[in-house]
């Protein structure tokens, strides 16, 4: 079964204003670099995006952000974006944030075709404000539902033309759950491969949740907060 | 002496037990990986997917796919293993991580804490500081005693929007070590040259002073 298609813009061309969009990716760590390229060339706006982060200004969600073509950001955590606080601060931009690994489980929850899920994060906070709060086995939990995401777009580091992937290191993080996540799952890879050629051992998502794959190419894989040491 | 944020991160180094896995949050709290005792074998998960966390890279060796949970580059050590977001909190919610240390901007005398908004500032985001205190077995706070104003930190209710509520089981600060129990806030160590009247000072939630109270070991 082949799903490759031609690049990014062939892969995003039928995304609609007004979709719900999942982003893979942990801070600038496996966003899908080329697909967010071509959204902005799109120029398709009123986006709702699932994504743990907002990108930073001149990167990542932050392109899109900066052509105003995101209406609602579902995320963790939205530091390091100054655009992102000015919209969100007139209000331009809706903002919802989820715990992580809430954010995680209702991703997982929606791959899984769960409808729902209880989790304990914020219960007794505002995050659990006007949900549904369920007592387990002595313990508070709030009703976390699964997302409802048109497209999930997503990047991984090896590829087959099947759409199975495999991610590398901690670039792995949300990909996995949004590839399956999605009604129609995007993903970029780094290497594009044939059948065969991966370990079936050793893939991370079946290529049965992936509708369109392609090779991205130019990797900027740009680095937030480069830490090192010193030899000796 | 008031503790500086290496004795802080040095003293909480001392909770930790061989065989634990940690997770350390960002700040004083990443320090605590400087000072784990001699002997001591822990394995550091950090939430966006990995166990066994190294130090971080030499120079020219980093790798942008190689992060923390600081979107730091780091490195792994061997043994190590990467998983997905849900993985990573499904482990922590099921109380497979033994520790948990993580700063706060306030915590109160029957364990809430508050660590993630400022009404009327631009609010960041929890990231996953409500899914690690809402589940993780052992919860220490790492933080100043009191705020830039001088204001106390360890307060009878908290005034921020919380993080979590009941979790929180130890306190260390730059002015003592403080067990949360039923009675409120329990000084078992001051630092070195800090009175236990300067800690009640600065404590405006409920205190008691254990009987075995003692300098800290700096």
């Amino acid at each position: 079964m082949n799903k490759v298609v031609a690049g990014a813009d062939e892969a995003v061309k039928d995304i609609p204003s007004g979709a719900t969009l999942m982003l893979g990716g942990f801070g600038l760590c496996g966003i899908p670099e080329n697909c967010i390229a071509a959204l902005v060339r799109l120029g398709i706006n009123s986006l709702t995006c699932i994504s743990n982060n907002a990108g930073v200004d001149d990167f990542g969600i932050g392109l899109m952000l900066q052509k105003r073509q995101v209406k609602k950001m579902i995320s963790s955590y939205v530091g390091e974006n100054a655009e992102f606080e000015r919209q969100m601060l007139t209000g331009e931009l809706e903002v919802e944030l989820v715990p992580q690994g809430t954010l995680a489980t209702r991703c997982m929850a929606t791959g899984y075709g769960m409808p729902a899920v209880y989790l304990l994060a914020g219960y007794g906070t505002e995050v659990a404000e006007g949900k549904e709060v369920r007592n387990f086995n002595g313990k508070n939990y709030i009703l976390e539902t699964a997302f409802n995401s048109d497209f999930a777009i997503v990047k991984a580091w090896k590829g087959d033309t099947s759409g199975n992937l495999i991610f590398r290191d901690t670039a792995r993080n949300f990909n996995p759950l949004m590839a399956m996540a999605g009604k129609i799952t995007i993903a970029e890879v780094e290497e594009l491969v044939q059948p065969g050629e991966l370990d079936p051992n050793f893939i991370h998502v079946p290529g049965i949740y992936v509708q369109r794959i392609f090779q991205g190419e130019n990797y900027e894989k740009r680095i937030e907060q480069r830490t090192v040491r010193k030899r000796n | 002496m008031a503790l500086n944020k290496e004795q802080i991160a040095k003293r909480i180094a001392r909770e930790l037990q061989d065989g634990f896995y940690v997770n350390l949050g960002i700040g004083i709290p990443t320090l605590v990986a400087n000072y784990i005792p001699e002997g001591v074998d822990v394995v550091l998960q950090s939430e966006n997917g990995l166990l066994g966390m190294g130090p971080f890279p030499f120079e020219g060796e980093e790798d942008a796919d190689l992060i923390n949970a600081g979107k730091q580059t780091i490195t792994t050590v061997p043994g190590s293993v990467f998983f997905d977001s849900a993985m990573s909190f499904g482990m922590i919610r099921s109380g497979k991580v033994d520790l948990t240390v993580l700063g706060a901007m306030e915590v109160a005398d029957n364990g809430d804490i508050a660590n993630w908004k400022i009404p009327g500032k631009m609010v960041k985001g929890m990231g996953g500081a409500m899914d690690l205190v809402a589940a993780a077995k052992n919860i220490i706070v790492a933080m100043q005693h009191t705020n830039p104003k001088g204001e106390s930190k360890l307060l009878p209710n908290c005034t921020l929007p919380l993080t979590g509520v009941g979790c929180i089981k130890k306190v260390v600060t730059d002015l003592g070590v403080f067990d949360i129990t039923p009675d409120g806030f329990c000084c078992i160590e001051y630092a070195p040259g800090v009175t236990i009247d300067e800690i009640k000072a600065k404590t405006a939630g409920r205190l008691t002073i254990s009987p075995n109270v003692k300098e800290i070991a700096v």
